[in-house]
């Protein structure tokens, strides 16, 4: 069986490293046969970017070469795909080679898209990207007080992302010391502070504590970069002096261009994870269009799920399990302190308070990333 | 172009219900409708609360067996 992987980020390299293990036997025979196919020779650990925009991490944290993460037995290309032949069970590639397969897992990502804001990429700082968020941290750097709006598209990258930067900030200024100088202002697209109710809960309190004001159903609509407003859908304005965007995503050009989903994401089913209408189709991480947050947990939890149904297609001729909705995302709710919501289709989560304990254990992580791509952790 | 869509959103509380309304609403056309299908009970409210807000149009709502169908029309 020809498995062809496309997408080298979180999904599609620990389905890639999943199967190469459990498929070792296969691919020695022969039987089997695992390519992986990426726009990058370097993988980068996303939520360090986070870190890089208040400080705490370097950009060459963020990297390590594809290759040094994938295990023996998979095959492993520079080669982006152009063009997706889905009825002849092909691709082709920016070099222009032609890919068959057996059995396809497409895993390409998401990209912010603060452009289709007007005015919102002139005023903005973000950290979606390692430009965005060294020109945030250098932006930060010289910041001296005033009113920070945090802004929030729909949908993005890290659910917690808002959260967890408004409070790094809050603990940033103040160890800068001009905390006094500074007025923090949160927005959030839906009716409470975070989508997560118990999540909200906790918040909301957290921010009424440290003097961070909000506004709910804020979904921004446009904004004044000259006058330093931002206006919302729902009529509202609020003014500023430093913009902080958390901005919308869409799915990979590649994807809209082959038309396999509106805006980049593609229909998928939300147990099974193939694409809709074609059982050798799957799609994992931020590409598919399921309910759920866009995170490399996400991806993560789909690759394991993936990987084991993948294998028991070559081992068994059909797949052994359902995804779950299983989703992990840990919570910084400060410089110190952090908390975590772990969820899956029907059960909600229940965030306990933040301790020191999780927060190391989150900067742990950061480093046991790279074995957690490996399939390891 | 079919003129109406359904949101699968039940089980979803991230991003939940209505921000995958939100996201919906920039893909669907004038004049379409969206079904949203949720199992949490607030999207009965907030959902039409929102709609309001930014003057699109609540169709209606129905609860069939735990799942809440939210109809609603892009008027703008």
């Amino acid at each position: 069986m020809r498995i062809l992987i496309v997408g080298g980020g979180m999904g599609g390299t620990i389905l890639a490293n999943n199967l190469a293990r459990r498929l070792r036997n296969e691919v020695r025979s022969g039987k089997a046969r695992i390519t992986l196919l990426s726009a990058s020779e370097r993988h980068m650990y996303q939520p360090g970017l986070l870190y890089l925009a208040i400080g705490r991490m370097t950009p060459d944290e963020l990297y390590r070469d594809q290759a040094s993460l994938l295990e023996q037995g998979i095959e492993f290309h520079v080669d982006p795909v152009e063009e997706f032949r889905l009825d002849n069970n092909e691709v082709k590639t920016k070099s222009g080679k032609v890919y068959g397969y057996d059995v396809i897992a497409i895993a390409t990502g998401s990209r912010p898209t603060p452009e289709e804001i007007p005015g919102l990429a002139e005023s903005a700082e973000l950290f979606y990207t390692e430009e965005s968020a060294v020109k945030m941290f250098n932006r930060l750097r010289r910041f001296e007080g005033g009113k920070v709006l945090v802004a929030v598209g729909v949908p993005h990258k890290c659910p917690m992302a808002p959260l967890e930067i408004t409070f790094m900030l809050y603990d940033y200024f103040k160890q800068r010391g001009i905390l006094d100088k500074v007025k923090l202002h949160y927005t959030y697209p839906v009716g409470r502070v975070h989508s997560l109710e118990n999540v909200a809960k906790w918040a909301a309190p957290e921010m009424d504590r440290l003097g961070i004001s909000y506004e709910t159903l804020f979904n921004l609509k446009e904004v004044d970069s000259a006058k330093k407003i931002a206006k919302s859908e729902e009529g509202s304005e609020t003014d500023f002096d430093l913009l902080i965007s958390i901005p919308a995503h869409r799915g990979m050009e590649v994807i809209e261009k082959n038309n396999l989903g509106q805006r980049g994401w593609i229909p998928t089913h939300r147990n099974h994870l193939n694409m809709e209408g074609r059982e050798n189709v799957f799609v994992l991480g931020d590409t598919t269009n399921l309910p759920i947050s866009k995170a490399g947990s996400t991806a993560h939890f789909e690759a394991e799920a993936l990987g084991e149904n993948i294998a028991a297609m070559v081992k068994l001729g059909s797949p052994v399990r359902e995804y779950d909705g299983k989703v992990f995302c840990f919570i910084e709710a400060g410089l110190d302190r952090a908390t975590y919501a772990m969820f899956d289709y029907n059960n909600p989560p229940q965030p306990k308070p933040p301790t020191k304990a999780v927060h190391w254990f989150k900067l742990a992580y950061n480093k046991l990333y790279w074995a957690s791509a490996r399939g390891l952790l | 172009m079919s003129n109406r869509r359904t949101i699968d959103a039940r089980g979803s509380f991230c991003p939940g219900p209505l921000m995958e309304l939100i996201a919906a609403m920039k893909m669907a056309e004038v004049g379409e409708e969206i079904e949203i299908l949720s199992t949490d009970k607030g999207s009965a409210s907030e959902i039409p609360e929102w709609i309001h807000k930014v003057k699109h149009e609540h169709v209606g709502t129905e609860e069939k067996e735990g799942v809440w169908h939210v109809l609603v029309k892009k008027t703008h």
